[in-house]
């Protein structure tokens, strides 16, 4: 199938250094009397999300927020556990922007734009700038100055931290600055209300659909623009690190309204995370990464080797990691550290009851700098594991095994975070922009604070300024009634079908088909299951869920229902992507193209380029559009850790 | 394992509620609370029920949804954990449960286990923040600020917004919590510009929708952050010092 619509970057030309400050400088603005003549909408409170709804209220726009929580505070971002990176080179160990920003393009496997990522890492110095300055407690040294520490992919320390709730912390600085800017009159807040369709008239977003999860009623809400804030979907897969909450619908309503969907098939899975115990397991629980700064990785040597770990001397153990990478060793990024713990486990040498693990042994670190040290560094990470596992991580090591965590894929956006749709922006991990094929610890805070803090409001105006004067479209115009009409039917759909299975128990099969077909290691013949085996279940899913109660009342199933129905088209789309890539980068492994040793295998000539989905009514049959990527300022190599 | 749960049931703020008895065989000790409750939800849709409503998400203890009463102790009986991060070995086989809402004026009802915690927004909208435009920040390396008053500020700073305190608290109080924000702002450089009016202006509000404390140390119990009330007494030294200090704001510090 072709489309006619044309993927513009909009990257501003010039060196690399000079594109964002010469761009801030061309773009349009609008003047500080008249941006209180502006109303945009602002969906998902996290840390992208909450900083631009504070930081445009500062500005003097009128902002309205929508969260499905019950306040900004509960967003997703807030588990968030090791760090964020910035390129301050406080430890004088030879960081720059510029490094930051190579480390950040090979890390994603040569898979995003050079333009993007460089902001990203230019902007990263006022990010901690700006936390501190909020009064976020970031980890100090005696000296009373800011402490950083290791992450992986990078070989210098640039992680700022605090303990191990840095992504509390930081929401929480941008939510306190969100309820100042709600106490000034700035931004409206509108909780437990989830946002089902944006409205597009003469092909700009003017815009949302909103059910109010407590009453059911359906209502339209307008503005000059619409940011989607709305995270990731790393969901689809039933079991992953992210909340039980979290879903694609917003972010999937708008590709079903126009918006392209980037690169779907890039998810990252997690290297550290707890083993699943069970059938009953609801979500997987990360361990940060920060914890392989003095954590030790291994697996017995020998298939089959049931010996508790304390009993299994230095020379029946496989560190792996140090074995196969020793310039980089327990600190490889992400993908790569998950797939050599897949190899282990696969090969039969997983730990644990059920085999499915890999130990992370602190015995050495222990040893090395004392037990205060590590209980100054990890004691919250330690008391979690032990509350979920019932072990002590002091006495033995912690096991371990990846689970779905991230995801590099979403919404496209052009250099100005805008998607396909003019006057629909969409920021941190809703969009597909800066971490390519694989994201490195620690940035994910950054990108959505980069986004919402620093990118978001200098460039907005841009957009704006053609419409000084105009009034938003009316929430009575036809167009929102329309829209309004759809979202009812919708949701009275899912209340009539009175099946026989419940919602969570179609989530978890397609979580299965999904993580089996299309998680760390794909095939050909796998996604053709998958693409065949997702419309089944999905038709299965229509026909056959059970969704008791009412419409007009609190009712968490008939939540569930909505954003499970999206999972199900957004399972295909990844699948399709995963089966049109027939190569491997970063998180996406295909089977048919690794090297001898199993690493990855990438496939510059072909596919060196953004896949951008586009809607067209058919969820089994999307249309393809490529943005080709250039890279000026950083040689394509294959990535070694070794 | 086996345990006989009774909720708490109600279908709105207007209807009435009363207790609904379920037995729940066969979950595992490996399970969580809430996991355990899923089991029960996913039986009585299988039956036709209207499953119990419960707020939760990020289930690993830091984003605060989740809470209820657990035979009567904020988040049940582990100090220091939340509900999500209770796991069924912490009952006896057989065991009887009564699993309620948050009891609190300042947290009316929605439905079943859920209760509305906006009040929480309105204490930190009354001040509990530092004001400081985007872009306006200088380098974070010009304050020093030393690792012990950073830690302490941390230790404040970690409080969830989950409730329990006010919960567990005979008189309904949010001090523990407001006095964790406070505390955490009031102790940095950073916070100090605005530490009288926040002080007075966020105890304010607090009092207007929550009870007052009178030093039980119940919510210190029941916090899964296991939040000091020294904070409490650090709030009341400066809300006694704002009375003062802020008819003369000039000549604070």
């Amino acid at each position: 199938m072709t489309t006619g619509l044309q993927l513009l970057s909009k990257v501003p030309g010039g060196p690399i250094a000079d594109k964002w400050e010469n761009h801030k400088f061309s773009v349009r603005l609008v003047n500080p009397n008249n941006k209180q003549k502006f109303k945009i909408i602002i969906v998902g409170s996290g840390l992208a999300g909450a900083s631009a709804a504070a930081t445009l209220g500062e500005l003097g726009y009128n902002v309205e927020v929508f969260t499905f929580h019950d306040t900004p505070r509960r967003a997703h971002s807030i588990a968030a556990q090791g760090g964020i990176n910035a390129a301050k080179n406080y430890h004088n160990d030879g960081d720059s922007v510029h490094r930051l920003f190579y480390d950040t393009v090979k890390g994603g496997d040569y898979r995003s734009r050079e333009a993007n990522v460089h902001r990203l890492a230019e902007v990263s110095l006022n990010i901690i700038d700006q936390c501190t300055a909020q009064g976020v407690p970031f980890a100090r040294e005696y000296g009373g100055l800011l402490d950083n520490r290791s992450f992986g992919g990078a070989q210098v320390s640039r992680t700022f931290y605090a303990r191990g709730a840095t992504g509390q912390q930081l929401l929480l600085g941008a939510y306190q600055a969100l309820m100042r800017q709600v106490d000034a009159g700035k931004v409206k807040l509108h909780t437990r209300a989830e946002m089902l369709d944006v409205v597009v008239k003469e092909g700009r977003a003017v815009g949302i659909v909103v059910r109010d999860l407590v009453t059911g009623e359906v209502n339209s809400h307008s503005g000059h623009a619409v940011v989607l804030a709305t995270g990731g979907y790393a969901n689809v897969y039933y079991l992953s690190t992210n909340a039980m909450a979290c879903n694609v619908t917003a972010a999937w309503r708008a590709h079903r309204r126009g918006a392209a969907f980037a690169n779907p098939c890039f998810t990252q899975i997690h290297p550290t995370c707890i083993p699943a115990s069970d059938e009953f397991q609801s979500k997987l629980t990360l361990m940060s990464e920060s914890l392989r700064n003095d954590g030790r990785i291994w697996v017995p040597k020998n298939a089959n080797d049931n010996r508790p770990a304390n009993e299994i001397p230095p020379e029946d153990r496989d560190y792996f990691l140090e074995r196969i990478y020793p310039a980089f060793g327990n600190l490889v990024p992400r993908d790569v550290a998950s797939r050599a713990a897949k190899r282990m486990v696969d090969a039969g040498k997983g730990v644990g009851p059920l085999n499915n693990g890999v130990y992370l042994d602190f015995q050495t670190a222990i040893e090395q700098l004392g037990v205060d040290v590590i209980e100054d560094r990890y004691s919250n990470l330690f008391e979690m594991y032990n509350r979920i596992t019932d072990e002590d991580p002091y006495k033995v090591p912690m096991r371990i095994y990846p689970a779905p965590h991230y995801t590099m894929g979403g919404l496209w956006v052009d250099y100005n975070l805008m998607t396909t749709v003019p006057g629909l922006y969409s920021i941190g991990e809703a969009n597909f922009s800066d971490h390519g094929a694989n994201r490195l610890g620690a940035s994910a805070l950054m990108q959505g604070l980069a986004d919402g803090y620093f990118v978001l409001p200098y460039i907005i105006g841009d957009y704006l300024a053609d419409y000084l004067g105009d009034p938003v479209v009316p929430s009575d115009d036809p167009v929102f009634t329309q829209v309004e009409n759809d979202v009812r039917g919708r949701v009275d759909g899912y209340l009539t079908a009175q099946g026989s299975r419940s919602v969570d128990w179609f989530h978890k099969e397609l979580g299965k088909v999904m993580l089996d077909q299309c998680g760390m290691s794909r095939s050909e013949a796998g996604l053709q299951k998958a693409l065949s085996d997702i419309p089944a279940l999905h038709e299965e899913f229509k026909a056959d869920m059970r969704v008791l109660g009412s419409n007009e009342s609190l009712n968490q199933s008939l939540e569930r229902a909505g954003r499970v129905d999206d999972f199900f088209e957004l399972a295909q789309a990844m699948c399709l992507d995963a089966l049109a890539r027939e190569e491997s980068c970063g998180g996406h492994f295909r089977e048919e193209h690794q090297t001898e040793e199993g690493e990855a295998l990438r496939d510059d000539e072909s596919f060196a380029h953004v896949a951008a989905w586009v809607w067209n009514g058919d969820a089994g049959q999307p249309d393809l559009v490529k943005e080709p990527l250039e890279f000026e300022n950083v040689e394509l190599t294959a990535r070694s850790y070794k | 394992m086996n345990v006989i749960l009774q909720v708490w049931r109600q279908d709105g703020p207007q209807a009435p509620g009363g207790f609904q008895t379920y037995q729940v065989n066969g979950i595992s000790e490996e399970m969580s609370f809430l996991e355990m409750l899923d089991t029960l939800n996913e039986r009585l849709v299988n039956q036709g029920e209207e499953p119990v409503a419960f707020d939760h998400d990020c289930r690993e203890g830091i984003c605060g949804s989740c809470g209820v009463m657990i035979n009567g102790q904020a988040h049940g009986p582990q100090l220091g954990t939340a509900t999500c991060q209770l796991h069924m070995r912490k009952f006896e086989d057989g065991a009887s449960i009564v699993v309620e809402p948050w009891r609190a004026t300042g947290f009316p009802l929605i439905r079943d286990l859920v209760v509305d915690r906006s009040a929480f927004d309105l204490i930190i909208e009354a001040g509990g923040y530092i004001s400081v435009d985007t872009g306006s920040a200088p380098d974070a390396n010009l304050i020093p600020i030393p690792k012990v008053v950073a830690d302490t500020a941390f230790d404040a700073a970690a409080c969830i917004g989950c409730g329990a305190c006010v919960a567990a608290c005979p008189n309904g109080a949010a001090n523990l919590f407001t006095a964790a924000k406070i505390s955490h702002l009031n102790l940095l450089p950073q916070g100090q510009a605005e530490r009288w009016t926040r002080t007075e202006n966020m105890v304010e509000i607090m009092e207007h929708y929550f009870g007052s404390c009178t030093n039980h140390g119940e919510c210190e119990k029941a916090c899964p952050k296991s939040i000091s009330i020294d904070f409490i007494a650090m709030m009341n030294a400066d809300y006694v010092k704002a009375k003062f200090k802020n008819r003369r704001l000039v000549s604070q510090i």
